[in-house]
């Protein structure tokens, strides 16, 4: 009974305040400050709105792809032979590269912003897709390591040996045999890391200020309404839904992958 | 800056080789005379439906060298953030730019912004002034306005000319009409607060600014103004949620029927005349001179000017996209349909719009009356610290003597 | 094969960190020419940058940096276990709480600001709900209550997540063995799960110490910038970097990041959430297996 009561405790706990925007989403702009439960009468106004020209959300979307795409296969294919390295080869100051990881997962991102907004001006980065790619990886590769690490760990040590003993070498051990038996742990590491950069704010806001490159969750909170001082709100959760959708389905369709994936650190 | 940037690269070593050995590009825009081609214009959304007539019209007389219409966002302060962060990054996502009329200064000293040679006759006198720096032209004068008292005419016969009889009204009024308060203007903390605050100071009879530049914020006039705002929230003449109130939260609890009085920019009329049942106040309502101390107050001047970027590969025609939004006969277009006020003097003596907007000759009257907010080319630091203490003030975290006496100090290293 | 990411976090961190540290000794942008213009260039400037370290601004965003930190990840910590014990036991319906649990997580943090600045409105649910009308989203108090509520809605599941796979791997054994031993369920509690679960508990609070102490988009879009009672230490870096005010930008900067690797360093020293040891023990398990 009492553990009924708390298992639909934590439900609303997570979906209420996720409810309510689902819902504002659907309103008319006129009466958007309804309380009613449910929209009275539904209303995709937001939703045309949002997609209306002008706006770029859609393009924006397809910003957020490419950035959050890129990272990610980028971020993998660097950090999987480091992961590998870390788990597996035996060299020195492989402690230190650890602990180096680590520091960086804890490094503050608005210390990055100065510098980094420096050097891409003189370099001629601005408004261009890999700078916001390149910061991302600070905080996508610590986290693709540290759980491809734990995973490498776990898997069984034979299999290697026996491949180096065939006359791998190492490089081609990692290759042919472990990657594919690692295939299910860099899939969920990718998930993590993608919905890591695709949620990105102070980078993606920093460096980029041509609309046309701007990514979702930066286009969002710019987004001006129809009069001149005037808070769209309805036309904000309804792209705030539309965000948050492609990671509802990822988180639907693969939950069990991500929680193996975000856990995989905690416990090793 | 740049070369010790390369440097500190360098000195990193291998593994930024790659990176340090990137030429450095240059990236300043071409010079006088430079490109004709395609722009960008970086507007706010200031009436954009019809800035985007204007700009129509200009892309079918240029087909070449159309421009785009990129809105900013919303807040001024956000927009400021934004086209800083452009300069600072030399991109030149926008050739034209619409900037606050009190940027100009820093802007111009920043070489964001290039020196325009253009006529700036027919224009009011008060624009003027803030499109200039150390007597150079930056910018040419779009829009304008100054603070305006909207005030219900269903429950007020005469708009009052001071705050005492502001009070008097309230006090007469109120007790009838339930969930109704009394005034309100834009008190969260942004650039809006600084407009309240030095339109309450002007009004009040002083100004932020003595003729020399130094600032004046702890007279007596300035003590009064701060009293009236601070007074204000305590007595509950103000309302409590008015700290939260940009523009357009205030204009939507006025046309709710929640507020008896409230200041706002002309821009407000439209909405609040529509009767397709968003307004409770249409045909309700007029708007007046504020009220002062002890006589009619002084409105801050307010309004956006167009400047053209620095940074722009397209300057030529940016220019000449300025000169022709600014010319007489597009601003003419552009006020027949928006009831935002534009900087020429003759749509203010237009018979045919004076009698669509009532209000043209009063609100002349008022933008030749307003005050201009300090010229500063750190400015961004100057209305910050006014922030800082005004906001002290209306929320009641700090006694007006002690937040003025804080503000006076910190202006001054900011102003030299 | 390690030269890649070691090439990655050089741009990415090490580069800027070193110049962030040199930028906190220069001076750039604030000197006028004498026909008005700004004159371009840096200076050296001593620790004047630092000067606002000991200031109030500083001080009090230093203030609710911490604040933030420590009442978000206690309450994490309190909600995510009770999250994790209803979770470990329930069989039906599982899979749609775990989903459920994973939205929260999932929503972009910028999002989850504006649903609940939506939430928070004068005119909003919340007031309406609570039958108050509070101004949540006006600097004072109540702005750092709905921070709070916002930040925790979204990573007590998260935490929740974590404390349970640690529970998950105690065997059942062990609490047969407490329930014949005839200990109450808060005997079982304190004695039991919580050591065993303490070292996945650690880790996850350590992750949440550090993400917390570098809290920006959240207050930021609920509250907005500058606002005295939510202003953060990110927060405070972040207006004086978009002010052109580089210097004391990477002076703060400089400090935020002592500070964090400070309390990481106290925390790891103090409990023992040591990541390290653990790697080299295994490393070590590798070495004696090759």
């Amino acid at each position: 009974m009492w553990r009924r009561a708390g298992m639909i405790g934590i439900a609303l706990y997570c979906l209420v305040p996720f409810y309510w925007m689902v819902v504002s989403s659907f309103r008319r702009t006129a009466d958007i400050h309804d309380k009613s439960p449910l929209p009275a009468p539904w209303s995709l106004e937001s939703y045309e709105a949002v997609f209306a020209e002008g706006m770029g959300f859609g393009r924006s979307l397809v910003n957020s792809l490419v950035v959050a795409g890129t990272t990610t296969a980028v971020t993998l294919l660097v950090g999987t032979m480091a992961a590998y390295a870390l788990a597996r080869l035996v060299f020195r100051g492989k402690n230190v590269i650890l602990a180096l990881v680590i520091a960086v997962s804890m490094f503050p991102g608005a210390l990055l912003i100065v510098p980094l907004l420096k050097l891409f001006t003189t370099i001629g980065w601005i408004n261009t897709y890999q700078a916001m790619i390149v910061p991302s990886m600070s905080f996508a590769l610590p986290l693709t390591i540290w759980n491809l690490t734990t995973f490498f760990r776990q898997l069984p040590y034979e299999l290697e040996q026996a491949a180096m003993i065939d006359g791998c070498t190492a490089f081609a051990a990692f290759r042919r045999v472990m990657l594919p038996l690692a295939a299910p742990g860099v899939f969920t590491t990718a998930i993590l890391a993608f919905i890591a950069t695709w949620n990105e704010f102070i980078i993606a806001v920093t460096m980029v200020n041509d609309q046309s490159r701007q990514t979702a969750t930066v286009r969002i909170a710019q987004f001006t309404g129809a009069a001149k001082f005037d808070t769209p709100f309805g036309t904000q959760m309804a792209a705030g839904v539309l965000v948050t959708i492609p990671l509802v389905l990822l988180v639907l369709f693969f939950q069990r992958r991500i929680v193996a994936g975000l856990t995989a650190g905690a416990l090793k | 800056m740049k070369a010790t940037h390369i440097a500190a690269a360098l000195v990193l070593g291998a593994g930024l080789a790659g990176c340090g050995s990137t030429t450095p590009a240059s990236a300043p825009a071409e010079q006088e005379g430079g490109g004709r081609g395609p722009i960008t214009f970086l507007g706010g959304k200031f009436e954009a439906e019809s800035v985007q007539k204007i700009v129509d019209a200009w892309n079918a007389a240029h087909p070449d060298e159309k421009a785009t219409v990129v809105l900013l966002p919303e807040s001024a302060d956000e927009q400021r953030r934004k086209l800083i962060q452009s300069a600072q990054t030399k991109s030149d996502t926008g050739d034209v730019i619409l900037i606050d009329a009190v940027w100009t200064s820093e802007f111009a000293a920043n070489r964001w912004v290039d020196e325009l040679k253009l006529d700036t006759t027919g224009f009011l006198p008060t624009t003027i002034e803030t499109v200039k720096y150390r007597d150079k032209l930056y910018a040419m004068p779009l829009f304008t306005g100054t603070g305006l008292l909207y005030y219900r005419t269903d429950l007020v016969k005469e708009p009052p000319k001071t705050w005492d009889e502001m009070k008097r009204i309230c006090a007469d009024v109120l007790p009838g009409q339930k969930g109704m308060s009394c005034y309100a203007g834009q008190f969260d903390k942004y650039e809006g607060l600084t407009v309240n605050f030095a339109e309450a100071v002007s009004s009040a009879g002083g100004r932020l600014l003595d003729d020399a530049g130094k600032p004046q914020v702890t007279s007596e006039a300035a003590k009064q103004a701060a009293r009236f705002l601070a007074d204000g929230f305590t007595s509950g003449m103000i309302p409590k949620e008015a700290i939260t109130y940009k523009e357009e939260e205030g204009r939507v609890a006025f046309q709710e029927g929640k507020l008896l009085f409230y200041r706002n920019w002309a821009y407000g009329y439209e909405a609040a005349q529509k009767t397709d049942g968003s307004s409770e106040v249409a045909g309700k309502f007029d708007v007046a001179p504020i009220p002062g101390l002890n006589g009619p107050g002084a409105g801050t001047l307010g309004g956006n000017n167009l400047a053209v970027s620095a940074f722009s590969k397209h300057e030529q025609t940016a220019r000449d996209f300025v000169a022709f939004m600014t010319s007489a006969a597009q601003i003419k277009a552009f006020a027949q349909t928006s009831s935002m006020p534009v900087a020429r003097t003759a749509i203010y003596e237009d018979p045919e719009l004076v009698k669509k907007y009532p209000y043209l000759p009063a609100l002349k009257e008022g933008i030749l009356a307003a005050v201009p907010r300090p010229a500063a080319v750190r400015y961004g630091d100057v209305t910050a610290a006014i922030q800082e203490s005004a906001y002290a003030i209306v929320t009641g975290d700090k006694p007006v003597d002690q937040a003025l006496t804080e503000l006076q100090s910190a202006l001054g290293p900011l102003l030299t | 094969m390690l030269s890649p990411t070691m090439v990655v976090l050089a741009l990415v961190v090490f580069y800027p960190l070193v110049a962030a540290m040199r930028e906190s000794f220069y001076e750039s942008g604030q000197r006028l020419d004498a026909d008005g213009f700004v004159v371009e260039g840096e200076w050296f400037a001593g620790l004047a940058n630092y000067a606002g370290v000991v200031e109030q601004r500083f001080l009090n965003a230093a203030l609710n940096t911490t604040l933030f930190t420590v009442v978000t990840v206690a309450l994490e910590v309190v909600l995510g276990m009770a999250m994790a014990l209803v979770m470990r036991r329930a069989f039906r319906g599982r899979a749609v709480l775990r989903a459920s649990i994973l939205i929260p997580w999932a929503v972009p943090t910028a999002v989850a600001g504006l649903m609940w600045k939506w939430i928070f409105q004068a005119d909003g649910v919340a007031n309406t709900l609570l039958g108050t009308d509070i101004l949540w989203t006006a600097d004072g108090p109540w702005a750092k209550l709905a921070v709070i509520v916002a930040d925790t809605w979204k990573t007590a599941p998260f935490v929740g997540l974590l404390v349970l796979a640690g529970l998950q791997i105690i065997p059942s054994s062990v609490y047969e063995a407490a329930k014949v031993d005839g200990s109450t369920p808060w005997q079982t509690f304190w004695r039991i799960t919580l050591p065993l679960v303490k070292p996945a508990l650690l880790v996850a609070v350590l992750f949440r110490l550090m993400d917390a102490l570098r809290i920006f988009d959240l207050p930021y879009v609920l509250v907005g910038p500058r606002k005295q009672s939510v202003e953060t230490l990110s927060g405070l870096i972040w207006d004086e970097a978009t002010r052109v005010h580089y210097g004391p930008a990477s002076a703060y900067g400089t400090a935020l990041f002592c500070y964090i690797a400070m309390i990481t360093f106290v925390f790891v020293k103090l409990l023992g959430a040591d990541l390290l040891s653990d790697v080299r023990s295994r490393g070590k398990e590798a070495r004696d297996v090759a």
